[in-house]
């Protein structure tokens, strides 16, 4: 078992009405491994995100997640396995705490059931008060500790960024799906993200599978780059091999500049 | 803030500086000593208020606190002065008086009473709220239905604040569900109990009919959650104006279908019901209702229907089982308000299809929405103040659907989601003491 890949995506495809949005797609993640992709705006590295989280199925292809197809799965489904995500546009719930939302994502986890719920039980105030704790814990994690009980609209740009990843960490997933976490970040913000997700790789020893549009961060994170350009890979491997690779610097750059 | 000072903003900061004057006196009251004001007031009306009243030119005791007599009459200033002496003498005088007076005993004895169990403490503030009712509707059984309505009123928009507030859908089904909890409890209660020359003789002896009237009652939920499924199954599959179509043709629906059903008395409605919603029992009904539904949406189960609401997607992919959690939430909602459909059939003691019609479901969403969204005691306070104004303004006749729409729209204006949004009741923080040792007050953050 041990061999197995933690991920394994075989020739996924989607197309949208007649145009193809991902072709052909193949993708290995190993147990701790963080992978970036990378693409213009466009390329249909969201779409992937979407396809593998279920959002909507693909066309073609097999996805699995611990040696398990989770084609046809719904997304709450999907991400009970252990698949988190954050989203490029956060999506955040924005009449709820900052601990709220963190506590919200353990959903999968509760146990008390609907009687729980409405009674509240002893066993209710216990699972609740464990969850708070743990998502307390992850909040310290990422370094907003100190918001918990704000509304999460209160919140900075950068503190909002953290509690989605927060979020998706107290799903207590194997791998996390980060699209585009440096977004709009100012450079201060980049570094403190930066240090964030690596300290998160570190301490939970989980695969990241990330989305970047800033070369640097990609460059200083992963160890493996995947280039998608209009829905296919055209180029893989290590930082290097992609920085040097010329079919990666033409569809970022142009062809004029190609030295 | 120095620059523009104009006459607008002085008025209002001289009048919130006028209400923080009159108000601070009192900032270190508890619930308790409100509460033994309030029963102060009670027992002096209950004891002196019908001599008062006549020394004071009133021909009995005003039932809402005068604002029916002078509706009827106001050109009468006699009379009004007469009835703000009355209220003055008999409920802000005392109450104000014996709160601003025991405010050490009784954040005492509340300190003490919280210090050995808090659920100990919430029964007694319970106990004396219902004392309090019970005492004020003692005097006319016109306040007795007021009151026993507004109870009833309070499940209704608690309920629907369900789906409107907390899940963030538009239902116009509640008049539906109420109906259909209105008329199976009567079914119930009238089938087994009654001799009635609609639904024939009685089955069992009218002395078990209180005993098993919770069963008719939970009926009547019960099958208001399965009309309940009826339209959450179309319309939970996508988000938008669905709901709202389909729930609002669902009351149509449940209306023409009592009109025309003959075996419950067809467009004539259904009497005979017996007298068993009594003050007690719906006290005690509206406090299990705002109990659990208060626990439901404070729970992390509950709280996914704020997820929902805010974002879909995203509840979705934190492991929120969406589809699950909106229809729980309808068939929980629908519950209570068929629950609270067969109290109100057993208050009024006659139902007829047409009270549950568009006016009802206008009434219900008023209070919803000026009460404020997503919140609990927003919920009560609408529902109270909803009803008891348009009780208060029945004099007015047409008027009165003026006066209430305004209103709304004036809320809506400055508070567009309600007097009281987005708050989580928390009955153990409102029992609190006002006024302990420093470190009871330090606020340490609950698990939920």
């Amino acid at each position: 078992m041990w061999s197995m890949p933690l991920l394994q995506i075989e020739q996924m495809t989607k197309y949208f009405g007649g145009l193809r949005a991902v072709h052909d797609y193949n993708l290995q993640i190993e147990p701790g491994e963080i992978r970036g992709l990378i693409g213009p705006n466009g390329a249909g590295k969201t779409t992937i995100f979407n396809l593998i989280t279920g959002i909507y199925p693909p066309t073609d292809g097999k996805v699995l997640f611990d040696g398990r197809n989770i084609v046809g799965l719904k997304p709450y489904q999907i991400s009970a396995l252990g698949l988190a995500r954050t989203f490029q546009n956060m999506r955040l719930w924005r009449h709820m705490t900052v601990l709220e939302h963190v506590k919200q994502a353990r959903y999968s986890k509760i146990n008390y059931g609907l009687i729980g719920a409405f009674l509240g039980t002893p066993k209710r105030q216990e699972e609740e008060s464990a969850s708070a704790r743990i998502a307390q814990e992850l909040l310290e994690l990422v370094g907003v500790s100190r918001f918990s009980n704000q509304v999460i609209t209160n919140l900075p740009y950068g503190a909002q960024r953290r509690v989605e990843l927060a979020r998706a960490l107290a799903i207590e997933p194997k791998i996390l799906f980060l699209d585009e976490p440096t977004a709009g970040m100012n450079p201060e913000e980049l570094e403190q993200m930066m240090r964030i997700i690596r300290r998160v790789h570190d301490e939970l020893r989980m695969a990241i599978f990330l989305i970047e549009h800033r070369m640097r961060v990609v460059m200083e994170l992963c160890e493996m780059i995947q280039t998608l350009v209009f829905g296919e890979v055209i180029a893989e491997g290590n930082p290097d091999d992609i920085r040097n690779n010329p079919a990666v610097i033409e569809a970022y750059l142009g062809e004029e500049v190609v030295t | 803030m120095a620059v523009t000072t104009g006459i607008f903003t002085n008025n209002r900061s001289r009048i919130s500086k006028f209400i923080t004057r009159v108000w601070e006196p009192f900032i270190p009251v508890p619930l308790l000593g409100w509460l033994f004001g309030a029963v102060l007031a009670v027992a002096i009306e209950q004891l002196f208020g019908l001599p008062l009243a006549r020394i004071l030119g009133l021909s009995r005791i005003p039932a809402l606190f005068g604002v029916l007599v002078v509706l009827n009459d106001p050109t009468n200033l006699l009379l009004l002065l007469g009835v703000l002496l009355y209220d003055i003498l008999v409920y802000i005088l005392p109450i104000s008086v014996a709160a601003r007076l025991t405010i050490a005993p009784a954040n005492w004895i509340a300190s003490r009473l919280f210090n050995i169990q808090g659920w100990i403490s919430a029964i007694i503030h319970i106990l004396l709220i219902y004392g309090i009712l019970h005492i004020w509707s003692d005097v006319s059984d016109y306040r007795l239905l007021i009151v026993r309505l507004t109870l009833i009123a309070i499940i209704f928009t608690l309920s629907l604040n369900v789906v409107n507030g907390y899940m963030g859908e538009f239902s116009c089904s509640h008049p539906g569900f109420i109906a259909l909890g209105a008329y199976t409890a009567s079914i119930f209660t009238v089938g087994l109990f009654i001799n009635d020359n609609i639904l024939g003789p009685a089955l069992l002896p009218a002395s078990l009919a209180a005993l098993m009237f919770p069963i008719g009652l939970i009926l009547g939920g019960i099958v208001a959650a399965l009309g309940a499924i009826l339209i959450a199954v179309p319309s939970f599959k996508t988000r938008g104006d669905y709901l709202a179509i389909i729930s609002l043709a669902f009351t149509f629906i449940i209306k023409s279908l009592f009109e025309n059903l003959e075996f419950v008395g067809g467009p004539r409605g259904l009497g005979n019901q017996p007298n068993l919603a009594n003050l007690p029992t719906v006290f005690f009904w509206t406090v299990l209702s705002i109990w659990i539904i208060n626990n439901f949406v404070r729970s992390t189960l509950g709280k996914a229907l704020n997820a929902v609401r805010d974002d879909e997607i995203a509840a979705n992919a934190m492991t929120v089982n969406t589809r699950r959690t909106k229809f729980v939430a309808f068939l929980f909602a629908a519950f209570w308000a068929g629950l609270a459909g067969g109290l109100f059939a057993h208050v009024i003691r006659y139902v007829n299809p047409s009270t549950f019609g568009l006016q009802m479901l206008a009434e219900v969403l008023a209070m919803v929405y000026f009460g404020g969204l997503n919140s609990v005691q927003g919920s009560i306070v609408g529902a109270v103040s909803i009803n008891l104004l348009s009780e208060a303004l029945r004099p007015l006749e047409i008027f009165k659907w003026i006066v209430i729409p305004l209103l709304l729209i004036v809320i809506m204006v400055f508070r567009p989601t309600g007097l009281i949004s987005f708050k989580e009741f928390d009955f153990f923080k409102i029992i609190k003491p006002k006024r302990t040792s420093q470190k009871d007050v330090e606020y340490a953050p609950t698990a939920d």
